[in-house]
């Protein structure tokens, strides 16, 4: 069944972080997607990155403690009463 | 309101778009900091201090990358500067995404990975599992958590990340693959409840 150069589960999984990142050669890009063709279970994984990448994107970032919060508001207002509020903007 | 819009009203003196921003991206100034840094504490300096020149006109957005890409290589040129951590040696991690024992001695699955479908179409559960994720995250080694954050959370392309960061294009994927497995491996258990 199996040709030689044909890769198991565990190599696949190797590949599809570059996959996943469009970076995988052609010739391995190949390879995996032949595996993925007939294999559920590195299709499930290969599904269950992109859910993964998908959820992270959706998590926004970490929340900011109050303290920290308010040091850099007392930044900005220290920084508006010694400054006539010229812009910075190009 | 969008970042670049947000940036022109604080510089006008406006409290709240500036409020708004520093929420945005703070802890994230701050963690690219900490990478070039030996303490927290210094991060959070060269955050402030960027934040600074941002205000005071010494840093000047131009609009020739988005404002999050600008605001972010401040960050890291002021931190590398600052250059109070030795230069680091980032060793390609020789594990695998997987653990190996998930595996049977041909390499196929032993048992295959559970599918996330139904939890992903279950809002209840969506929580739970933004939840799962933000615990993953900050349980990641320093290393992958910047980069997943950069990449999955801020959206940069991983050669934005890799220059950020120092790394190279090759090292930042391997080091993305590892840091995405490792959540993904919390959504399992979560997906199977064991978690």
């Amino acid at each position: 069944m199996a040709l030689v150069k044909d890769i198991n589960c565990r190599e696949a999984v190797r590949l599809i972080g570059d996959y996943l990142e469009g970076r995988l050669p052609r010739r391995e890009r190949r390879r995996l997607e032949r595996h993925l063709a007939g294999c559920d279970a590195c299709s499930a994984y290969l599904a269950q990155m992109r859910a993964t990448i998908a959820l992270t994107g959706h998590v926004g970032p970490e929340d900011l403690s109050q303290k920290a919060l308010d040091d850099l508001m007392d930044v900005f207002d220290r920084f508006q009463s010694d400054d006539d509020g010229t812009n910075g903007m190009a | 309101m969008d970042d670049e819009e947000l940036l022109a009203r604080f510089l006008g003196g406006d409290r709240d778009a500036f409020r708004t921003l520093v929420l945005r991206y703070q802890t994230v100034l701050v963690q690219i900091a900490r990478y070039y840094v030996n303490s927290t504490a210094t991060a959070e300096d060269v955050a402030q201090d960027t934040w600074i020149a941002v205000l005071k006109g010494a840093e000047r957005f131009e609009g020739r990358a988005s404002f999050k890409t600008w605001l972010f290589r401040i960050v890291a040129n002021r931190a590398r500067s600052t250059g109070t951590r030795e230069k680091r040696q980032i060793p390609v991690d020789p594990t695998d995404p997987v653990a190996g024992d998930r595996f049977n001695v041909e390499g196929m699955w032993k048992e295959p990975p559970a599918s996330f479908a139904d939890l992903l179409a279950d809002n209840q559960a969506n929580a739970q599992l933004a939840a799962a994720v933000r615990a993953a995250i900050v349980e990641l080694p320093d290393i992958q958590r910047s980069v997943v954050t950069l990449r999955d959370v801020e959206g940069l392309s991983t050669s934005e990340v890799a220059s950020l960061l120092d790394l190279s294009e090759a090292n930042a994927r391997v080091i993305l693959h590892r840091a995405r497995a490792h959540i993904r491996e919390l959504l399992e258990r979560v997906a199977k409840g064991d978690r």
